[in-house]
């Protein structure tokens, strides 16, 4: 009896266990944290010093078009007009979901509704090596292929938010692709049986049934497309053309937030403003992901009806 | 107790004399199979109109998959060979418009599978997709349904609220509901009560006995109390053979098979 009392006392190995794996994932959370803190920060602080230290408007930096940083403006301030930029991020990023979405669509509900276990396998292992492909890749096929393309199709250089949208297409695919088919099959088989029984047809069950009641996680899956062709910087910057001028169309070349960043990061000394307006970009950048982080939980959260 | 004990093809079931019976559905040497595997063998039974038949048996036995056969939800999941009859015609035949034949032999399924959707759009979802499209008339079959499923009272005054709010009982019946909207010659039950509170089963089986006035229902139970208290006959199967099909009060106070005689003594099962 009062070995057994001594041992519930006691400390064991187990306990000890419990420690060391509470200490070791306290710590991982703690280092995560600290990471995603620091970034902001750092981002946030360097993006800042534009207005605070170089004394650039924060409504040029919205408003106006004209991007020269190292130069100034009649008002003595340096001439930081983003407009361009941002309007060619968004641009493409709408385009790019606009064309990914009813193939994302179609193609996740051929896999779960039509398809064969086999077919359905056959098209998810194209789907994971779509994701798999570098997008320096996409970007160089987008340079051999899609830009020829335009230029002979739809006129200009060739270089523009066309071509970006069109790269963007294929590389936001998989990713709304995927997700949209998970959202798909989490739809209770018993929705499908309940319509059928009805006397409804297939079509009828996929689109007023299936569809209505995935909604929220096709929603989902297009904007976190939205947020990958937003974030992409590689593959667009080589097909876009990077002229940091207004868009005149989907046509002229043009640039995005990212491309700016990846062309000119390199070229500028960190404190002065030319590397300081960069980072006000990347700070748009970051504030944009969080902005579509947030929307894609509030999405979720509505989504149960 | 050994199952496999029993003569499978030893059996005792009724027919009925076209005569004096007016039938709803009938089968001829109906079988299915799972692939290679033979579900459900030599199923020749007769279903009389506006009686309640229910289908018992233990889990395996095929009463599910035989029912699910009746109106043609194996389709793409088992091969269905044999007859069905539904107003002279073979309804397993691939010339039959499924959807169409649908609508006159409805189901409820066992776990209560409301869209979720508000409980008005339940019922018309169906009707509106068949061109119904006046409110009025929409309205009017939206009270006849939920009325003729005993749910009127407890929703008629939130008809726009989700249908998933409701409780697994009032689901069922909103189910039920959503069934008779169509006006269907036959309902098909697949288990309906088996995931509800007992006041929910008693509500349920008040339900049916009030629609057997108008519908056939084919109902398939684990649960033989309910069979009992709700049927007018009764089918028991076993390993994918029917044994017996009497009158229910026959099936269970003087079955004619020992198999029979041994699940409703609650033997095995």
């Amino acid at each position: 009896m009062d070995s057994i009392k001594e041992k519930i006392q006691s400390k064991s190995k187990e306990t000890r266990q419990e420690v060391t794996g509470k200490i070791l994932s306290y710590s991982a959370i703690i280092l995560i944290v600290a990471v995603v803190i620091s970034i902001f920060a750092f981002v946030a602080s360097k993006g800042i010093a534009t207005f605070t230290q170089n004394h650039a408007s924060l409504k040029d930096f919205f408003l106006t078009t004209d991007w020269s940083p190292t130069a100034v403006g009649k008002d003595g301030r340096p001439l930081v007009g983003a407009l361009p930029m941002i309007l060619g991020s968004f641009g493409v990023t709408l385009l790019a979901v606009l064309f990914a979405t009813p193939f994302a669509i179609g193609t996740a509900l051929y896999m779960t509704q039509i398809a064969s276990k086999r077919g359905h396998r056959l098209l998810q292992i194209v789907i994971e090596l779509l994701v798999g492909i570098p997008s320096v890749v996409y970007g160089f096929i987008g340079l051999s292929v899609v830009v020829p393309f335009v230029r002979t199709h739809f006129g200009g250089s060739g270089y523009g938010i066309l071509s970006g949208s069109f790269v963007l297409f294929v590389m936001v695919l998989p990713t709304v692709t995927s997700m949209t088919e998970d959202s798909l099959r989490a739809v209770p088989s018993y929705y499908k049986s309940a319509s059928l029984a009805l006397g409804a047809t297939e079509w009828q069950t996929i689109y007023k049934v299936i569809l209505r009641a995935a909604l929220p996680g096709i929603l989902t899956a297009v904007v976190f497309g939205m947020a990958r062709a937003f974030g992409e910087a590689l593959a667009v910057q080589m097909v876009i053309g990077n002229a940091t001028l207004m868009p005149k169309g989907l046509l002229s070349a043009s640039s995005t937030l990212t491309s700016v960043l990846t062309m000119g990061i390199g070229n500028t000394v960190m404190g002065t403003v030319g590397n300081n307006a960069l980072w006000s970009l990347a700070l748009v950048l970051l504030l944009m992901s969080l902005i579509f982080n947030l929307l894609i939980k509030w999405i979720g959260r509505r989504g149960r009806f | 107790m050994d199952v496999g004990q029993y003569d499978l093809n030893d059996t005792a079931i009724r027919t009925f004399d076209p005569k004096e019976h007016e039938l709803a559905i009938s089968t001829d040497n109906l079988q299915v199979f799972y692939g290679d595997n033979h579900a459900f063998y030599d199923g020749s039974l007769q279903f009389e109109r506006y009686k309640i038949t229910a289908l018992i048996g233990a889990s395996g036995s095929g009463k599910s998959t035989f029912l699910r056969s009746l109106n043609r939800m194996n389709d793409g999941v088992a091969r269905v060979d044999g007859q069905i009859w539904y107003r002279g015609l073979d309804i397993n035949s691939p010339r039959i418009n499924v959807y169409e034949m649908r609508k006159h032999v409805g189901m409820v399924f066992q776990r209560p599978n409301p869209f979720s959707k508000s409980i008005r759009e339940n019922i018309t979802f169906a009707l509106k997709e068949n061109g119904i499209k006046k409110k009025q008339q929409l309205d009017q079959i939206v009270e006849e349904s939920l009325k003729g499923a005993a749910l009127w009272d407890e929703v008629k005054d939130i008809l726009d609220r989700s249908a998933l709010a409701l409780s697994g009982g009032q689901q069922q019946r909103l189910c039920i509901a959503r069934a008779i909207a169509m006006k269907p010659d036959i309902l098909l039950m697949d288990e309906p009560a088996s995931a509800l509170d007992p006041i929910s089963t008693l509500k349920v089986e008040e339900t049916m006995v009030e629609l057997k006035k108008k519908y056939t229902i084919i109902i398939v139970t684990h649960n033989m109390q309910q069979a009992s208290r709700v049927s007018d006959y009764t089918a028991f199967f076993h390993l994918g053979h029917v044994i017996e099909y009497d009158k229910t009060k026959n099936v269970f106070t003087l079955p004619q098979k020992k198999a029979t005689d041994d699940y409703v003594s609650g033997n095995f099962g």
